[in-house]
């Protein structure tokens, strides 16, 4: 867009903003197109009825939706069904425990003032400080102690375990909740009990929404931890380490494309899930100084 | 902590008998005023702990100072031709139950504590004539009065388990010698005091290059990385907010796709498509534009660039997302006295949007900053750390500090290094959070908004 001198005074404001309107929109749509290619391709992937993952051309030869179908009746080798329900299970459990947990401490350290709560504070924001996995290998063997390594209730309270410290999201948008409603209902003979199920959560239906789905979420997207526990437990594997083993290199040629259709099928309802708490996701992250 | 010591004093000097036989054994004070289950369970809670120390604790907590010293020993017995394994001391478990056995005591005092504030309650109460307090109302005030103690319990206790307890126990491998050649039961560790951590400054040459190589990357990473992302994505979302652009929710729809995708699932899919035979290659072979393969990912110079603009496409959406609204918020007045003044777009943005966005997400930026030192998914997933370097031990050109420490545990098990390296990443990331921490005004002004 080069506009010179004299072009520039000739032009009014508002052709000049139609001008810049216009380079506006080439380029979002160049950078949409940019950030829509991979995904095109993966769906394309997965609808190719040609094995490999590196291909001489770019559309394929066929397509096909066995890649879909083979998901759920090919389950000798990668058993997608199976790993499905278990990261189905996993997720709606450790869901629900880390909501609660995490709840629960947002509440107590939103509302209730006690003597250790600057000290309590203080901890936790310097474990939420160490590398998560720095620890993953102490886990593992804890976990073994228990009697629970390699089974999925481990995974559950792997990732609910540590969920008192994602707290802090939730204590924001509880500090935002006026205090008087709780000390009228105080003076009306509630208990903090009451208070904390009776006004506290009903009027938090938001974050109560967003700390679930992101809890929900992590399952379906965490290879690390799994694949520590796990170790080469098929049976009680989740979706992402699966879906992981599936294009590691002796299985990449024959797999690649059903692996492109299992993600597909992963990644829709997450991104449904994403797109439905994004403003709580901001929110979140800057500490509640968006107000737009 | 003053009035803990000062309570315990005074208690035991106003206590009588029955009071001060309570610091020995647990309940003692309830149980002979009346409070009869309130007693019990700190009876049973000193006998459970106790029993705990003698059966099992005690064994792991002796052995803490040495870390075993009896390897599995193989002894014939008369009469049987092949040798029995007679299992000896574990290293990893003494650390691992002996630190827990410790960590047990912090409750226990906690509870101990409690109990003698009962106790001394119990005695005021039944000296002054009242009646002791009744168990249900005494478990009521856990409602109320005592409401954080029920809820903060069970996340702590999981807290414990699954994160304190892992990083004391980390921690403390960083001084010991435990890697691949010391694997118990066969083979036991022991303390080495700092030798892991001179290790990493001279006294090992490879692992010093190494360590100083990747921590410069992952400096140089963690900038760019923050930086391009934070600029780009506010210039996004500014041509998105801009007036008279229309479909403003389509176009942030379509960036936020990206989001939502699984990393595993983006990031494993780009590096297919970046390999040598990849559909990108293919795509510039046939239109021409080169005549070879470009190695993306093979060639030191080439992936770092690679994961820093594959990076942009993960991350600007993010911030595109996060500045939407802060840009939204700047006073439009300012803009417009700039434009009388005769201010253009660009300095416009150089003099008011960029000064403003700074200040107001400046801790937003360093725990942006934080994330990408520690951000092991975009490098992990695209090129697993590769280039793999000979100059380097165990690691590639585009290893991180965080990718790093997840190959020397899970492919060399060499478990002192990577604590050790976690000790660093804990230095370096702690010293940073501390700072947004004091600066970031929902902490300092936490009380106003109630």
């Amino acid at each position: 867009m080069i506009v010179t001198g004299t072009q520039k005074k000739s032009l009014g404001i508002k052709a000049r903003s139609r001008i810049a309107n216009t380079a506006i929109y080439i380029i979002l749509t160049v950078l949409a197109i940019v950030w829509l290619l991979p995904i095109a391709w993966l769906i394309m992937s997965s609808l190719r009825e040609e094995a490999g993952a590196y291909t001489s051309y770019v559309i394929p030869k066929g397509f096909t939706f066995a890649n879909y179908t083979k998901l759920f009746t090919d389950t000798t080798l990668f058993n997608f069904p199976r790993w499905f329900m278990n990261t189905l299970v996993v997720a709606v459990l450790s869901c629900v425990i880390s909501t609660f947990l995490s709840l629960m401490v947002a509440y107590t350290f939103s509302r209730i003032r006690f003597r250790m709560r600057k000290a309590m504070l203080n901890v936790i924001l310097v474990l939420g400080m160490f590398p998560g996995f720095m620890s993953m290998i102490a886990i593992y063997h804890i976990l073994k102690a228990l009697g629970l390594s390699q089974q999925l209730a481990a995974l559950v309270m792997v990732y609910s375990g540590g969920a008192a410290l994602q707290y802090y999201i939730a204590k924001g948008f509880f500090d935002t909740i006026p205090k008087s409603l709780d000390e009228a209902a105080l003076i009306d003979g509630a208990t903090k009990n009451d208070v904390f199920w009776r006004i506290i959560l009903p009027n938090s239906r938001p974050i109560v929404i967003y700390t679930a789905i992101t809890t929900f979420i992590a399952p379906w997207v965490d290879f690390i931890f799994v694949s520590i526990i796990m170790k080469d437990n098929y049976d009680n594997f989740t979706v992402a380490l699966g879906l992981y083993r599936m294009i590691e290199r002796e299985n990449i040629h024959n797999y690649f494309t059903q692996f492109c259709a299992a993600a597909v099928i992963v990644a829709i309802p997450i991104t449904l899930l994403f797109i439905k708490i994004q403003k709580y996701y901001v929110e979140g992250v800057t500490g509640g100084a968006v107000k737009g | 902590m003053k009035k803990v010591f000062s309570d315990i004093g005074s208690i035991y000097k106003d206590g009588d008998w029955k009071t001060r036989l309570s610091y020995l054994v647990m309940g003692f004070g309830c149980l002979s005023r009346g409070q009869i289950i309130k007693g019990l369970l700190y009876l049973l809670f000193q006998v459970a702990v106790i029993l705990y120390y003698v059966i099992f604790g005690w064994h792991y907590v002796s052995k803490l100072g040495t870390l075993g010293t009896v390897t599995v020993q193989k002894v014939y017995v008369e009469g049987s031709k092949f040798p029995i394994n007679v299992p000896g001391d574990n290293s990893m478990l003494i650390l691992l139950f002996g630190v827990m056995s410790l960590l047990i005591l912090v409750p226990t005092a906690v509870i101990w504590l409690a109990n003698i504030r009962s106790a001394g309650n119990v005695q005021r109460d039944v000296d002054d004539g009242k009646k002791p307090v009744n168990f249900l109302v005494d478990a009521k005030t856990l409602l109320n009065e005592r409401f954080h103690i029920t809820l903060l319990s069970v996340p702590m206790i999981s807290l414990s388990v699954f994160t304190v307890l892992p990083i004391i126990f980390m921690i403390l491998i960083a001084f010991t010698n435990f890697d691949k050649m010391h694997q118990p039961p066969a083979k036991l560790f022991q303390w080495v005091g700092l030798s892991n951590i001179t290790e990493f400054f001279g006294s090992n040459p490879l692992v010093t290059t190494t360590f100083t190589g990747i921590l410069g990357w992952t400096v140089i990473w963690a900038i760019f990385a923050t930086f391009t992302n934070y600029l780009f994505g506010m210039i996004l979302a500014m041509m998105i907010n801009k007036k008279g652009i229309r479909l403003k929710k389509m176009w942030r729809t379509i960036f936020v796709i990206t989001i939502a995708i699984p990393q595993f699932v983006s990031l494993m899919l780009m590096s297919k498509m970046l390999a040598k035979t990849g559909v990108v290659n293919v795509l510039l072979l046939q239109w021409g534009w080169i005549d070879q393969a470009i190695p993306f990912l093979d060639n030191a110079a080439y992936a770092r660039i690679v994961v820093i603009i594959i990076n942009m496409w993960v991350g600007i959406p993010y911030s595109m997302l996060i500045t939407t609204g802060i840009l939204m918020n700047i006073p439009r007045d300012l803009y417009e006295s700039a434009a009388i003044d005769g201010a253009g777009p660009i300095k416009q943005f150089t003099k008011i949007t960029l000064p403003y966005m700074l200040f107001v997400t400046a801790p937003y930026l360093i725990t942006q900053f934080v994330g990408n030192i520690n951000n092991f998914n975009v490098i992990f997933l695209l090129t697993q750390g590769g280039p793999k370097s000979l100059d380097y031990y165990q690691a590639g050109k585009t290893d991180l500090l965080v990718t790093w420490l997840y190959k020397l545990t899970v492919d060399e098990q060499a478990y002192n290094l990577a604590s050790t390296v976690g000790i660093f990443i804990f230095i370096i990331t702690g010293t940073l959070s501390l700072i947004v921490y004091n600066r970031s005004g929902s902490v300092k002004r936490e009380e106003e908004f109630q």
